[in-house]
């Protein structure tokens, strides 16, 4: 397969970013168009729940790359013009504005739009926290309020949480689970991560269902659980998952099922591939779809499909990793964990506050946890990694 | 090629020293990026580039002029 005249890249955050950067880096010489909803140049998303948030960073600090970066890549920036059609078989891209854009290959790395309650747009006091204005606006708020409810037991939620604290907010975190992130982690590091939290002073309200959001005069003045109760807040924010941004890609040609369905090397179509949050591709060491909402990720995705482009044919198989930050806690996790995992802490202790935990399934490695303990658990890494391919 | 990093960036994923450990490390604390060798040689060089592409926090750089 001889490499295209030109690429399209639908999105312009890090998986649309490194999908460029790895195409140049591997030698492609070809028409390059890089197309972004948002304003700002190519920025990263997890300092936006952390060091953003905080006021810790100025803004800038999150932009990915220096301007000079970015001009060396001999790329266009289309910015600020979302896409809104595609036609697979034409390979053909509609942007709001009215543009038309044309490649041999495209690549979808259109991302996630946040989860929200119904009616909660136009809500004043209500937030999500996916884009750089999200994160500038939320903080903005925060400034000038007392109590904060969070809406969302996952990575996200958690991490919203334990920054508002160290801004000195009363915080409170409601969600279904029992304990933060129980689903992936298990109840015994899930109860860890709720005694974090309890001990920072967060108020943890989960295993009740949130129903909706309590309003007077437009503004948001609490949460409403299943129980009956009601949160009080000033300010609230939902983080309670994300689905793929795919409502521009309806008509496409392309199947959408939760994500931007692919095969094996992450082909959506002839000429056509997708990239990062958004993309669903068939893991042929794991033998089902897969779509990986993490940072990690969406680079190595990138890279793999600028390989598929230029001609390599290989399947994409990664070993998934992620991590999070929760006050002065780092858990970094390589592999997939489960709730009913057999966990053994393998390194450090939790008592101490400092370990790596090993978790198995059927007598095999299936993922690894490590907490306040980076370097030892990217050396389990090679345990999942060894289970996996053997 | 002149390699820095930027320790306050880093997130202490360890991705680059699964691709070059011949350059870089990480801190037993924290596990903060450590640099072992901001000049290396020619045969590591397409690893390091590699290094500061993928790396999740942008805190790797390559000068390719010194």
């Amino acid at each position: 397969m001889s490499a295209p005249a030109d690429v399209l890249v639908v999105g312009a955050s890090a998986a649309g970013l490194s999908t460029a950067e790895a195409l140049r880096r591997k030698g492609f010489q070809g028409g390059l168009t890089v197309l972004g909803a948002e304003p700002h140049l190519p920025y990263d998303r997890p300092p936006l729940s952390k060091q953003v948030l905080s006021g810790a960073w100025e803004p800038d600090r999150a932009f990915l790359r220096r301007s000079a970066e970015l001009s060396a890549l001999n790329a266009e920036f289309v910015l600020h013009d979302p896409a809104v059609g595609l036609d697979a078989e034409a390979r053909t891209v509609h942007t709001a504005s009215g543009g038309v854009l044309r490649a041999e290959a495209i690549v979808v790395a259109t991302g996630l739009r946040p989860r929200t309650f119904a009616g909660q747009d136009g809500l004043a006091g209500v937030h999500v926290l996916r884009t750089l204005d999200d994160a500038l606006a939320l903080r903005a708020e925060l400034m000038t309020s007392s109590r904060v409810v969070v809406v969302g037991d996952g990575v996200l939620g958690t991490e919203i949480a334990a920054t508002a604290r160290t801004m000195g907010l009363a915080v409170t975190l409601a969600g279904p689970q029992p304990a933060p992130l129980e689903s992936q982690f298990g109840p015994l590091v899930a109860g860890q991560l709720a005694e974090l939290h309890t001990g920072q002073g967060v108020d943890l309200r989960l295993g009740a269902a949130v129903t909706g959001l309590a309003e007077r005069n437009g503004r948001v003045t609490g949460v409403e659980l299943a129980t009956g109760e009601v949160l009080p807040a000033d300010v609230v924010v939902v983080a309670f998952g994300a689905v793929p941004a795919t409502d521009w890609l309806a008509g496409s040609g392309l199947k959408v099922d939760n994500g931007v369905v692919c095969d094996s090397w992450c082909r959506a179509a002839d000429g056509v591939y997708a990239v990062g949050d958004v993309a669903r591709w068939y893991h042929s060491g794991f033998h089902t779809l897969l779509r990986l909402e993490n940072r990690t990720n969406a680079t190595e995705q990138a890279g793999h499909v600028a390989a598929t482009i230029l001609g390599e044919s290989r399947p994409y198989t990664p070993v998934p990793f992620f991590w999070t930050d929760q006050f002065d806690v780092k858990i970094q996790v390589h592999g997939v964990l489960s709730a009913d995992a057999e966990v053994t802490v393998v390194d450090g202790d939790m008592a101490q506050g400092r370990f790596v935990a090993r978790y198995r399934r059927n007598g095999a490695t299936v993922g690894v946890l490590g907490w306040r303990m980076p370097k030892q658990t990217r050396v389990r890494r090679q345990e999942v990694v060894d289970a996996f391919t053997s | 090629m002149k390699v820095t990093v930027d320790q306050d960036k880093c997130c202490a994923a360890g991705t680059c020293v699964l691709i070059a450990p011949e350059v870089f490390d990480q801190r037993e604390d924290d596990g903060v990026v450590i640099l072992l060798d901001t000049a290396p040689a020619g045969n590591l060089h397409a690893a390091v580039r590699e290094c500061a592409a993928v790396c999740p926090a942008g805190a790797i750089h390559v000068g390719e002029d010194a």
